[in-house]
C-alpha cells in the first residue's frame, strides 16, 4: 500500500517530449487508470514509475521516500521500489514453467523453498490456474498466460502493482472476464494499482480514479464519473464514451449572472453556479459554443407529452443490437444519437419528440474547446 | 508526440549529482561490458587498418638501399609509386585487377543467372523430387571451394603439372588454357557462387506471397507475362544483391585462383599480393590490399546503396506461406533430366575423381585394381609404390596429425570465443538499437566483412609481425596466436550477425520483468538471457566452427610450417607431384564439414545463413 507522487516529470526520448511536466498524486488503495489514445505517454509514464525508464526532470515519491530525483540524477533501482509490473505481452520467461515463472522473484529475495512453495501456490490459486502450474507459457491459452502474469507480479505481495495494457491481447468474452478478475483482485489486496489502457470502457469500469493523458501532458484527473460527465474539453469527450457524444454548435451569452446558449436545440438558460468562470471566455457578448450532450441524455417519446425542452425531431436510421438500440435524428441541420436500452423500433423518416435535460449538457467555448459549463451528475429521474 | 528539443537545464554543480551519476554508470555492468566491447573493436579492427594503412607510407628495413638518404619509419610514396606509376605497375597491377575484374564478372554472369534459374525451379515450380535436388543444390556451398579446384586438377591435370589428371591419363590432350587459368578458375568459382544466388533468391521468392501472381492470373496473364512482368521485378533486387555480392566475394577470393593460376603464372589481385606480402617489398603488397578492400566494399557499399532501400519490397505480402505451384508439365522433366546431368557433372562426377584418386597410384593410370592403393592414406615411405612419393600416407604423417591437430585446435578455440564475443555484440546492438553504442558496434563489427579474407590478413601480418607498443605486444609473426585472432576478428561480422538475430527473439520485456523482480544484471544474464540464446548460440557457433575449419584464404598469408592447417597443407601438397595426399585430405575436410553440417543443422542452423 503506498502513496505515489509524481512532480514536473519530463521524459525526453532524443528530441521526442514524450511527457511534459507531470505532476500526479495517486492515493493509497488507487485503482488508478492511466488513459489516453497511443503515444500519448501513458506507458512512458508507468516506465517511469516502475523504474525502467529515467526521466530528464521531476521528482517521484513513494510514501515520501525520494524514488527520483531527475535533479540530483538519483534514481532507485526498479527492484527496490516493492512494485511488480505486468507487461503487455505478459513477458512470461518461455523457459520457466508457470510455477517456476511465479517463483523467481521470490527465489532472488532468498526466501525459504517452503515459503516460496506457499507464495506461489497462493498466486496461483488466487488468479485460479493451480492445475497449470508445470505448463509452459507456450502450453497455455492467452488468458492462462495473462493469469500467470498477474500471479508473478503479486506473487512477491508488491505495494504497488502497474499494470501495462494486459488485457489487450484477450479476445472480447475474456477481456470482461478479467475486469471482474482484476477489480477483485484490487478488492483483496487493497494494492495500489496503476492500470494503462487506450480503452475507456476499461477505464470507467474498473478505475477509482482515472488521468487522462493528451500528447504527453495530463489533461484531467477525476473519477470515471467525473470524466465522463464532464470532460474537460471537446477532446476528452469525444474521447470518453460510447457511443460518442453529441456535439451541437451554436452560440453563447454570459452576462456573470447567467448563460444562454442559442441553437437548434432551441434556447436554454444555465445558471451561474454551473459555470466555470475562472476559465477563459467572452463574458456580455456572444460567443460560438458547442453544446456536448451523451445519447443516454437524449429521451425520444412517440407523441409530445408537453414536457419541458420537448422538441420535435426526424428519425434518420435506427440500429437496434438486442439489448439496446441506437437511434441517429435529425433536429433542424443538426444530427443527434440517442440510445435506448432494449428493442424498439422506429420507422425511417418517423416523427418524434426528444426530452433534452439541459442540467446534464456540457457547454464548451468553441474557440479553446474547454468545458465552461458543468454538468450536473445527480441522476435524471426516468420519464413517466 | 510532439517534437521540441530538450532545454538546456543550467543544473548547479552539485557533488551529490556527479556522484549519482557516476554512479549510474559505473553501477551497470552493461555500460561497463559497451565500453570493454567498443575498446576491444576499435584495438581490433580501427588500429590494425590504420597501422597498415600507416605502413604503406613508410619506410620499411628492406627498402633501405632503394631509398637513397631514407631512414626507416621515414614518410615515403616508394610503395605507392612502386604500385601505381612505375614499369612496372602494368604487371603488378593493372593486368591482375584486370584478371580480377575478368573473372568477378563472369563468373557473376554464368552463376547469377543460373542460381536464380535453379531458385524458380525449386521454389515456385512443381518439379518432382524436390526434397533431395534442394539438398544436392546446396551441397556445393558447403565444400570449400579450393577442394573443388582440387577436383578440378584431378580431372584436368596436364603434364604441365608433373602429375596427370583423369582425361590426359584416358589419352584425351589437355591444353593448359582448359586445365589451368582464367578458364578453369572462372568455372570452378561459378560452380561454388551459384549456390550462394541460389540461397538468396530463393529466400526472396519464398518470401513472396503466391497470390501476387494468382492475381496476375486472373487479370489474364500467362505463365511468361506473369514470370516476366511480377515475379522477376520482386526478386529483381535478391538478384541485384547477389550478383554485387558474387563479385565482391569472387574478386578477392584467393584459394581457387592460387590453385589454378600460378602454375601457368597467370596472377590475379589476390594472388599478386601474396607474392609482394612474403618477399618484399611488402608495403607494396599492404597497398594492394588497401585496393583490394577498397574494391570489395565498395562493392558492398554499392549493393547497399541501390538495392538496400528497394530490397524492402521483396518481402511484401510476406505473411502468405501458402504458395501453389506452377505447373510447367512436361518441361518439367526435361528440367530435372538437365539439373539431374549438371548436378552429377559438377558435383558427382568431380568429387568421384577426388576420391578415386586418393586410391591411385598413378594419377590418370585409371581404375585398374593393380592402380589402386590405400597408400596415400596409411601406407609409409619404405612401402611406397613409387620412388617419386615424397611422404607417408595422411594417416601416417606427422605433418598431417600436425595440421589436423592445429585446425581442430584452431577452429575449436576462435569459434567458441568469437561466437561469445558475437552474442555480446549482438546482445549490445540489440539492446542499444537507436542509441549511439548500438550504432557503433554495428558499425565497427561490420568493417571486417567489407574486407576479402586475404586483405584482412595482410591487416594483420602487417600490424603483428614486429613488435608493437614498445615490445609489450611482442612480434606475432609464425605463431597460433596471430592466426587465432585473425580468424577470430575476421569471423565477428557473421558471429555478431547470428547474435544479433538471436538476441532479438529475447524481448527486451522478458529482462525489465526480471529486472523488477530484482534480478541483478548478471542474474538477468544468467538465468534469463543465456538459457533462451542456447540454442541460436551453439547453431551460430558450429556456422562460424565450419567455416574457420574449411579457411584457406585468410590464413594463407600469416602460414608457417608449423601452424599449417589441414586447408593449407592439401594446398602445399597439391602443389607437389604427390597429389593424392592433397586429396585424401580435402576428403578428410569434407566429410568432417558434412557432419558438422548435420550437427549444426540439429540445432537449427541455417546453411543459408553461413558465409561461403
Amino acid at each position: 500500500m503506498s502513496k505515489i507522487e509524481l512532480q514536473h516529470i519530463d521524459k525526453y526520448y532524443g528530441d521526442n517530449h514524450v511527457l511534459r511536466d507531470v505532476n500526479l498524486t495517486i492515493a493509497d488503495g488507487d485503482f488508478m487508470t492511466l488513459l489516453g489514445p497511443s503515444g500519448c505517454g501513458k506507458t512512458t509514464t508507468l516506465r517511469v514509475i516502475s523504474g525502467l525508464e529515467k526521466p530528464q526532470n521531476g521528482i517521484m515519491l513513494m510514501d515520501g521516500k525520494v524514488m527520483v530525483d531527475a535533479k540530483e540524477a538519483f534514481y532507485e533501482a526498479p527492484s527496490k521500489r516493492n512494485l511488480n509490473l505486468v507487461f503487455q505481452s505478459y513477458a512470461l520467461w518461455p523457459h520457466m514453467t508457470a510455477y517456476e515463472n511465479v517463483a523467481f522473484g521470490l527465489k532472488i529475495k532468498r526466501l525459504s523453498r517452503k515459503e516460496i512453495e506457499e507464495r506461489v501456490m497462493s498466486a496461483l490459486q488466487k488468479m485460479r490456474i493451480e492445475e497449470y502450474r508445470d505448463r509452459y507459457p507456450n502450453e497455455l491459452s492467452g488468458g492462462q498466460q495473462q493469469r500467470v502474469a498477474i500471479a508473478r507480479a503479486i506473487a512477491t505481495s508488491p505495494k504497488l502493482l502497474l499494470l501495462d495494457e494486459p488485457l489487450s491481447n484477450l479476445d472480447a468474452r475474456l477481456r470482461i472476464d478479467m475486469r471482474a478478475e482484476l477489480k477483485r483482485l484490487h478488492r483483496e489486496t487493497g494494492t495500489t494499482i496503476i492500470y494503462v489502457t487506450h480503452d475507456q470502457v476499461e477505464a470507467l469500469t474498473m478505475s477509482t480514479k482515472i488521468a487522462l493523458f493528451k500528447e504527453g501532458e495530463i489533461a484531467q484527473v477525476g473519477t470515471p464519473l467525473d470524466l465522463y460527465t464532464n470532460p474537460i474539453d471537446l477532446e476528452a469527450a469525444d474521447f470518453i464514451g460510447n457511443p460518442r457524444i453529441n456535439f451541437i454548435e451554436g452560440t453563447a451569452f454570459y452576462d456573470g449572472n447567467e448563460m444562454r446558449v442559442l441553437s437548434e436545440l432551441g434556447e436554454y438558460h444555465f445558471v451561474k453556479e454551473r459555470i466555470k468562470e475562472e476559465e477563459e471566455f467572452p463574458k456580455n457578448t456572444e460567443f460560438p459554443c458547442v453544446l456536448g450532450i451523451r445519447p443516454e441524455m437524449v429521451e425520444i417519446e412517440g407523441e409530445n407529452s408537453g414536457r419541458k425542452h420537448s422538441i420535435e425531431a426526424t428519425v434518420y436510421a435506427s440500429q437496434p443490437a438486442g439489448s439496446e438500440t441506437l437511434i441517429t435524428l435529425t433536429v433542424g441541420k443538426e444530427e443527434l444519437l440517442a440510445i435506448e436500452i432494449g428493442l424498439n423500433e422506429y420507422d425511417i423518416n418517423q416523427k418524434v419528440f426528444v426530452v433534452l435535460h439541459p442540467s446534464r449538457m456540457n457547454v464548451y467555448n468553441k474557440e479553446t474547446g474547454r468545458l465552461i459549463k458543468f454538468a450536473s451528475s445527480k441522476r435524471i429521474k426516468p420519464a413517466g | 508526440m510532439a517534437k521540441g528539443k530538450p532545454p538546456k537545464i543550467k543544473q548547479a554543480f552539485s557533488w551529490t549529482r556527479l556522484k549519482n551519476q557516476s554512479l549510474n554508470v559505473i553501477g551497470n555492468p552493461f555500460n561497463i561490458i559497451v565500453l570493454f566491447s567498443l575498446i576491444l573493436l576499435f584495438c581490433l579492427i580501427v588500429i590494425p587498418l590504420l597501422t597498415m594503412i600507416g605502413t604503406t607510407f613508410t619506410v620499411a628495413k628492406a627498402e633501405l638501399r632503394n631509398i637513397s638518404g631514407a631512414n626507416i619509419g621515414d614518410f615515403t610514396l616508394f610503395y605507392w609509386k612502386y604500385l601505381l606509376a612505375s614499369p612496372l605497375t602494368n604487371a603488378i597491377l593493372w593486368e591482375p585487377l584486370l584478371h580480377s575484374l575478368l573473372i568477378g564478372a563472369f563468373v557473376t554472369l554464368i552463376s547469377v543467372p543460373l542460381g536464380a534459374l535453379l531458385a524458380w525451379l525449386m521454389v515456385r515450380t512443381d518439379i518432382p523430387g524436390k526434397k533431395l535436388l534442394g539438398m544436392l543444390i546446396i551441397i556445393p556451398y558447403m565444400i570449400p571451394s579450393w577442394c573443388k579446384a582440387l577436383s578440378w586438377l584431378a580431372v584436368f591435370r596436364n603434364s604441365t603439372s608433373g602429375s596427370l589428371g583423369l582425361l590426359t591419363g584416358l589419352g584425351v590432350n589437355i591444353p593448359d588454357w582448359l586445365a589451368y587459368g582464367p578458364f578453369a578458375i572462372i568455372c570452378v568459382m561459378s560452380l561454388h557462387y551459384y549456390a550462394f544466388s541460389y540461397i538468396m533468391v530463393s529466400g526472396s521468392l519464398r518470401s513472396i506471397n503466391s497470390e501476387l501472381e494468382e492475381m496476375g492470373e486472373i487479370q489474364g496473364a500467362n505463365k511468361v507475362q506473369i514470370l516476366k512482368s511480377i515475379t522477376l521485378p520482386l526478386v529483381l533486387p535478391a538478384i541485384l544483391s547477389a550478383a554485387i555480392m558474387t563479385i565482391s566475394k569472387s574478386i578477392g577470393s584467393y584459394g581457387v585462383a592460387a590453385n589454378l593460376g600460378n602454375r601457368i603464372s597467370y596472377y590475379v589481385l589476390a594472388t599478386r599480393m601474396k607474392e609482394f606480402i612474403n618477399d618484399s617489398p611488402k608495403g607494396v603488397g599492404y597497398a594492394m590490399s588497401i585496393l583490394m578492400i577498397l574494391l570489395a566494399s565498395g562493392t558492398i557499399f554499392a549493393n547497399q546503396k541501390l538495392v538496400g532501400v528497394r530490397k524492402s519490397y521483396a518481402t511484401i505480402g510476406g505473411k502468405g506461406t501458402r504458395s501453389n505451384l506452377m505447373h510447367i508439365g512436361r518441361a518439367k522433366y526435361v528440367l530435372l533430366v538437365l539439373i539431374a546431368v549438371f548436378l552429377f557433372a559438377a558435383m558427382v562426377m568431380p568429387t568421384f575423381v577426388l576420391v578415386m584418386e586418393s586410391f591411385q597410384i598413378y594419377t590418370g593410370g585409371g581404375y585398374g585394381l593393380s592402380n589402386l592403393s590405400l597408400y596415400a592414406w596409411i601406407g609409409t615411405l619404405d612401402t611406397a609404390p613409387l620412388e617419386s612419393y615424397a611422404y607417408n600416407g595422411i594417416f601416417r604423417n606427422t605433418e598431417f596429425m600436425r595440421a589436423l591437430l592445429n585446425t581442430v585446435k584452431l577452429s575449436l578455440i576462435a569459434s567458441v570465443i568469437t561466437a561469445f564475443c558475437g552474442q555480446f555484440f549482438g546482445y549490445i546492438s540489440t539492446r542499444g538499437r537507436g542509441k549511439w553504442y548500438g550504432k557503433l558496434t554495428e558499425q565497427l563489427v561490420f568493417i571486417p566483412y567489407l574486407m576479402p579474407g586475404v586483405a584482412f590478413s595482410a591487416i594483420y601480418f602487417a600490424m603483428f609481425s614486429q613488435p608493437r607498443l614498445g615490445g609489450i605486444i611482442p612480434s606475432l609473426y609464425g605463431t597460433f596466436m596471430l592466426i587465432l585472432l585473425t580468424s577470430i576478428v575476421k569471423h565477428f561480422p557473421f558471429a555478431s550477425r547470428s547474435g544479433s538475430a538471436n538476441m532479438m527473439q529475447i524481448n527486451v520485456e522478458l529482462e525489465e520483468a526480471a529486472d523488477i523482480a530484482g534480478a541483478s544484471f548478471w542474474r538477468r544474464i544468467r538465468s534469463i538471457v543465456i538459457p533462451l540464446a542456447k540454442n541460436g548460440f551453439i547453431s551460430g557457433f558450429m556456422l562460424v566452427f565450419i567455416s574457420i575449419a574449411k579457411e584457406l584464404d585468410l590464413i594463407a598469408i600469416l602460414m608457417t610450417p608449423a601452424n599449417y592447417t589441414l586447408s593449407f597443407l592439401a594446398f602445399e601438397y597439391s602443389k607437389s607431384l604427390m597429389p593424392q595426399c592433397a586429396d585424401a585430405i580435402a576428403i578428410v575436410i569434407l566429410l568432417f564439414i558434412l557432419v558438422c553440417y548435420r550437427i549444426a543443422n540439429l540445432f537449427g542452423a541455417d546453411i543459408g545463413k553461413s558465409w561461403g
